[in-house]
């Protein structure tokens, strides 16, 4: 057999699958939608976890770390201390408030103005603002570069308004785990649908397998026409499936926008990378396929000719 | 297709049953001990009530059934010793032609005629080139789009056989092919089956219309009660040559 004639024959059951599906659009449809609806849910949880850990991002790497230095450290070495702070890598910007200039915020906005001006000496430390890159914003960086500067001598307090950050990573890690355990039931639930709709055609082609069976058709060209079939329906309903996030992502791009814009933020939805779109498309195809091969494998061997 | 008859002498024989038995699994026993061998080229008749076991043979023979005892090889090979991912190879050898043709419905004849080459990986052209020489055979060249029920019973019976014939395989066999058809048509099918035999296919014809197999007065093979009957060259009836 030729290469030629092979693919021409994949084209030809190919096509034949196709047809089929055409010929009852209604039931296909249904199916079809029904496969779409148990790709598009994993999808979209995963959507929702990516775009929250992507607007998180953005607001801890707006998180400071408000560093307080001994009440006896000069402002010399607290200048120092600054600069050194700076090297780190995953540290952006340094801001040093000196005591004298959160005294006289503090004497600003406070409001206790007259009972300061009581005070002999400014009891306020010398205090550096760091503000971690954003690729060193996750909880676990945080954490890790608050011990960096408690552990230096000079430092009395490091305070990390991260609590909510972490809460909020580990509501997320909860999803993700959600997520697989969603995108494995739905899976097998695509294979259950998948397998049972080539069951039924199987049961409705039975004559049809007889006689191929009968006229010398191996198993494997009997089955090529269900794995086709199948094949095509995860195909389909991965591609409704991504129609249907990218409407959705379509929908909610307005009300989110204003969301974020009521917090300050510039943030915008994410929808389907290139990347995404083609693990679900694989998905679909891969699923079908399994799920016509187990289906296929399960049913056509109990049908043999009969004369 | 030459159309000059040549008879050949017996080769190789292309079917063998040695004391075959069958069993169904409802008790009956459908052939008990029947020997005989079929030769390369032979046109042969296989006659009997029904119940016989006439079917049973061919079943047998295209591997729809396996014996309870005893061995039957066709085309050289050992049925009981064939692994089942070997069964679809050895039917394409063998074309088969059914009292009630067992043609698909929602096809037209093209597909129909077809698809024994289609199973095979032929090539389309090639597939395209053989169906229709092979409807040309049997006199239905330009009726490839009809539909089976578009046809009249004697028609569908002669898709049936150009379909069993489409992939040239060496041996022919027919379970009541003229079952459905008068007599006048069931003659034109057995001459066709004639003209198979004619270049070199071997062909088994299971029928009970004894007037269509003395026209023809080939080897005959009388079954009876699943045993062979033995043959006296007297007997009014064609008398049987069974190898035992």
């Amino acid at each position: 057999m030729s290469l030629g004639a092979s693919s021409g024959r994949h084209l030809q059951a190919a096509l034949g699958a196709l047809g089929r599906l055409a010929r009852a659009p209604l039931a296909s449809l249904l199916t079809l939608v029904v496969i779409a609806l148990a790709l598009a849910l994993p999808a979209a949880l995963e959507l929702l976890v990516n775009n929250a850990q992507a607007a998180t991002g953005n607001f801890a790497s707006a998180v400071d770390l408000s560093v307080y230095l001994k009440t006896d450290v000069p402002l010399a070495k607290a200048q120092q201390l600054a600069q050194a702070a700076q090297q780190r890598p995953d540290v952006a910007t340094v801001t040093l408030i000196s005591a004298d200039k959160g005294l006289e915020d503090f004497r600003t906005y406070s409001g206790f103005g007259d009972a300061l001006a009581a005070l002999k000496e400014n009891p306020l430390p010398h205090v550096l603002h760091v503000r971690p890159r954003a690729a060193a914003s996750s909880a676990a960086a945080l954490e890790a570069l608050r011990r960096y500067f408690a552990a230096w001598p000079e430092v009395d307090l490091v305070q990390v308004d991260a609590e909510w950050v972490m809460r909020f990573n580990a509501i997320l890690e909860v999803f993700r785990r959600l997520l697989v355990i969603a995108a494995a039931l739905f899976g097998v639930g695509v294979l259950a649908v998948i397998g049972n709709t080539i069951r039924l055609e199987i049961q409705s082609r039975r004559a049809e397998i007889e006689v191929t069976k009968l006229v010398g058709g191996s198993n494997a060209f009997v089955r090529r026409p269900f794995l086709y079939t199948g094949v095509l329906y995860g195909l389909g309903g991965a591609l409704i499936a991504w129609g249907i996030l990218a409407l959705t992502g379509l929908l909610l791009s307005e009300p989110v926008a204003n969301l974020a814009k009521l917090y300050g933020s510039r943030y915008e939805l994410a929808g389907l990378t290139p990347q995404d779109v083609g693990v679900l498309i694989a998905a679909g195809v891969v699923l079908g396929w399994l799920g016509a091969w187990i289906s296929a494998h399960r049913h056509l061997r109990s049908i043999e000719p009969r004369a | 297709m030459p159309c000059s008859r040549r008879r050949r002498a017996p080769e190789a024989p292309v079917i063998t049953f040695d004391r075959v038995s069958k069993r169904y699994a409802n008790g009956r026993e459908a052939l008990s001990n029947v020997s005989f061998s079929i030769h390369n080229g032979e046109m042969v008749f296989l006659t009997g009530r029904s119940g016989a076991g006439k079917s049973t043979v061919l079943k047998l023979i295209a591997l729809l059934e396996r014996p309870t005892r005893g061995a039957v090889v066709v085309n050289g090979r050992n049925t009981q010793q064939l692994r089942p991912r070997h069964t679809a190879a050895f039917r394409r050898g063998i074309g088969v032609v059914f009292q009630d043709h067992k043609l698909l419905a929602d096809r037209p004849v093209y597909d129909n005629v077809a698809l024994p080459l289609a199973v095979a990986h032929t090539p389309l052209k090639e597939i395209d080139k053989r169906v229709r020489a092979s409807l040309d055979q049997v006199g239905l060249l330009g009726k490839e789009r009809m539909l089976p029920v578009e046809l009249s019973v004697g028609e569908q019976q002669r898709v049936g056989i150009a379909r069993a014939v489409v992939s040239k395989p060496p041996l022919l066999i027919a379970d009541e092919p003229t079952g459905n058809l008068d007599p006048d048509l069931s003659l034109e099918v057995m001459r066709l089956f004639r003209r198979f035999q004619d270049v070199g296919v071997t062909v088994v014809v299971a029928t009970h219309d004894m007037h269509l197999v003395r026209e023809f007065g080939e080897r005959v093979l009388t079954l009876e009660n699943g045993g062979l009957a033995g043959g006296d060259p007297a007997d009014p009836l064609p008398s049987l040559v069974a190898t035992r």
